[in-house]
């Protein structure tokens, strides 16, 4: 068992619901309520100090329930050590707190996982679309968006 | 006609802090690479705020490769930094090589590294030499451009394109080395490249106008960078060591004897100058791996994994049936979720790849090493003079491919 | 157009027309506006490199504001998000303008086909010369700068006369 995941269910014993070390990837699946004290955590506990928030996604696991997820990527510079920490979200309130003071560089990574999935990060400073423009509607890679149904800002409709 | 200006209205001293004016660069401007867009706020020439914009370049890799099978979707990681698409393959296929479980033949990593550190060197040269055009030194991009067009010439017999590569497959590469490949490498390795660098060290390391140009321009300090989430040459210039190539070593790189070059101040200069050295760190990689390659087969010896030979497909029934059903359903990978990463020439390269059995991807969320750096460039720049903001950009070398995939 | 020259070297005398001299003179003189998104824009670059060199064929002033350029030389994929900049820039563009569509995206979406990618920069704009390609090579770009040529040289009727097709 790795000690990062120890030293998160140590620490929040209610929050995490389970934990896998699947391929090595240290993985944490939690409750979305003290997401930003568990993110806070895990960047300052002495033992962890997870100094960059990599990468953050969201999945559309449709058909199941909860319906979405999103996904963070932790590294740490000064141990050398990698954790996932996974948080389902309904599908009728994928609401979420941000993580933006936690880490400005996660900023972006947020409004992607909303422009793309629709997942909701309360308290966001500027929760915009990203990628797609602003008058594209709906969330492209929501599995039940159809991979080729097109909204043209100019030219002949098809 | 316009109002004349009353000097004397402010006691004398006319106001020169007018408004702030807003200014829109890009999408369609040449230091802004084509695809990004900036809308600064300015005073005078300072820059008060910056709002990067981009997306003008998204094209659903995602949602392409959701669609794809596990081979299929090689094609795509090329286009994601076209600059360098030897790399990305390198990832996307040790990402789902670590959801196999397959461990690669000797060979094969030994190659790997080969076409990664080349990948790094031609990308650190269109890097510097797009900055220095943007910069109005366009010698330099085409002296980088001659040591291009050589590598490019050696990508294509390695695997039949300049640009798009799809070299690497699930358990090895799309062919084995062409024969005297590797001498060809030393050549263009030994005899072209170490000149070429040189021409531009003496063109610009000393250069009064450069230095003054780039030294103090868009710098950031480690820990900034760090909570930003900035990787490779732009975090190695502003001090943290942090290369996976060293850190988490992949492939084969704890066999070999090399350096990271790390900078002091995180500005435009030590951005230039970590790419150079950095360039000739895979030059000495590239040496040694050439000669300690190994022999024996590229490929790993596993019929789930790799296509049967044409021989056999041509001559035998259940080969044939094998391939039919490789080539239509895909390679099945095992359920499961993995993130991988390795050092791309920008920085972290990061494939998480969701799989729920079957042929082809769940879902496949690239980590570009772009997406934090792009983010950073208001804070780079805030404070500073427009003419900076196109110093910094060229710098940070922002690939709009895998910016907005 | 004719051109005489006398044999004891003497300044001789040309016959043309005032369009043929005027082709002419645009045919070595493209100004080439590079609207270069993605992977195609590195081949472009190739082109106008050191190595196959584009300039030998009087195509070598890329212009980066589309007021000065004659030729719009489309290179990469283009969404919606990017399309209505590119059908402004071509409006900007000062006739008499040539339209060419580099690499498979700019041509027919090449094998993005989703929900961004516009199938073809021929719905918003008339293109004069396609490349096929993923990428085309950078001969593939000098081989429709010449065609471009040829089209002045002639007179051949442009995309743009035949604008929209129906
Ligand atoms: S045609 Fe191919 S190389 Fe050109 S932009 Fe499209 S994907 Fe890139």
């Amino acid at each position: 068992m790795s000690i990062v995941l120890d030293r998160l269910r140590e620490r929040f014993p209610a929050d995490v619901v389970s934990t896998h070390s699947d391929f090595g990837d240290d993985t944490a699946l939690v409750r979305r309520e003290r997401i930003v004290e568990i993110l806070a955590f895990l960047r300052d506990d002495p033992a962890l100090l997870f100094d960059f928030a990599m990468d953050l996604t969201g999945v559309d696991y449709l058909g199941e329930e909860p319906r979405f997820e999103v996904v963070y990527h932790l590294y740490s510079l000064e141990k050398k050590r990698r954790v996932r920490i996974k948080v389902r979200l309904h599908e009728e309130d994928p609401v979420i707190d941000t993580a933006v003071a936690v880490w400005p560089g996660i900023n972006w990574y947020e409004r992607e996982a909303w422009d793309m999935y629709g997942i909701v990060f309360r308290g966001h400073p500027n929760l915009k679309r990203i990628l797609m423009y602003e008058a594209f509607e709906g969330h492209p890679l929501r599995k039940d968006y159809p991979k080729a149904k097109r909204q043209p800002t100019i030219g002949p409709e098809e | 006609m316009a109002e004349p200006v009353d000097i004397t209205a402010n006691g004398g001293t006319p106001d020169l802090q007018a408004e702030p004016m807003l200014i829109n660069i890009g999408p369609s401007h040449p230091a802004t690479h084509a695809t990004l867009r900036f809308q600064a706020k300015l005073d005078g020439e300072t820059i008060l705020d910056l709002v990067p914009e981009f997306g003008y370049l998204h094209r659903g890799f995602e949602k392409e490769s959701e669609a794809a099978t596990w081979t299929q979707v090689v094609p795509y990681t090329d286009r994601l930094n076209y600059v360098s698409p030897l790399m990305n393959n390198v990832g996307y296929a040790m990402a789902v090589e670590k959801l196999c479980g397959i461990e690669i033949t000797d060979r094969c990593k030994y190659v790997r590294v080969i076409i990664s550190e080349l990948s790094r060197i031609i990308d650190h040269m269109v890097c510097i030499g797009t900055n220095m055009v943007d910069l109005g030194a366009l010698t330099n991009f085409w002296y980088f451009w001659k040591p291009r067009e050589e590598v490019y010439f050696l990508i294509e017999e390695l695997c039949g394109q300049r640009l798009t590569t799809s070299y690497t497959r699930i358990g090895g590469a799309m062919a084995d080395l062409p024969a005297g490949w590797t001498d060809r490498v030393l050549a263009v390795c030994r005899g072209v490249i170490p000149e070429c660098i040189a021409d531009v060290n003496a063109l610009l390391t000393k250069n009064r106008i450069f230095i003054e140009r780039t030294m103090g321009v868009g710098p950031i300090t480690a820990k900034d960078a760090i909570a930003l989430g900035f990787t490779g040459p732009c975090l190695r210039a502003a001090g943290v060591p942090l290369d996976l190539r060293k850190d988490e070593p992949y492939l084969v790189y704890d066999r070999f004897d090399f350096d990271i070059p790390i900078g002091e101040a995180g500005d435009t200069c030590d951005r230039y100058l970590v790419r150079m050295e950095e360039m000739r760190q895979s030059l000495r990689i590239i040496e040694q791996a050439i000669a300690q390659l190994p022999g024996g087969p590229i490929d790993i010896d596993d019929p789930r994994f790799i296509l049967p030979s044409k021989e056999l497909v041509y001559g035998n029934i259940e080969a044939l049936m094998n391939h039919f059903k490789f080539i239509m359903e895909g390679v099945k990978v095992p359920a499961g979720e993995v993130y991988s990463a390795t050092e791309a020439a920008n920085g972290e390269l990061g494939f998480y790849i969701v799989s729920r059995g079957g042929g082809g991807p769940y879902k496949i969320k690239v980590r570009p090493p772009c997406f934090p750096l792009f983010q950073g460039i208001p804070h780079l720049v805030k404070g500073q003079m427009i003419a900076d903001l196109i110093a910094t950009l060229g710098s940070v070398n922002i690939i709009a491919g895998e910016l907005d995939r | 157009m004719a051109v005489r020259i006398e044999k004891d070297g003497a300044p001789g005398y040309a016959l043309t027309t005032l369009e043929s001299l005027i082709a002419w003179g645009r045919k070595y003189s493209l100004y080439p506006f590079t609207f270069a998104t993605a992977c195609c824009g590195i081949e472009v670059m190739g082109a106008f490199g050191t190595h196959y060199d584009l300039s030998r064929f009087g195509a070598e002033v890329v212009r980066f504001s589309p007021r000065q350029a004659d030729v719009l030389l489309v290179a990469g994929t283009i969404n919606y998000k990017m399309a209505p900049v590119l059908k402004r820039i071509y409006d900007q563009m000062l006739e008499p303008k040539w339209v060419i569509s580099m690499g498979a995206c700019a041509c027919s979406g090449g094998f993005y086909n989703n929900y961004t990618v516009l199938q073809g920069i021929d719905k918003i704009v008339p293109v004069d010369v396609y490349i096929p390609g993923c990428p085309p090579n950078p001969e593939g770009i000098i081989d429709a700068v010449v065609r471009i040529q040829k089209i002045i040289e002639t007179g051949a009727p442009r995309a743009a006369d035949r604008w929209p097709i129906k």
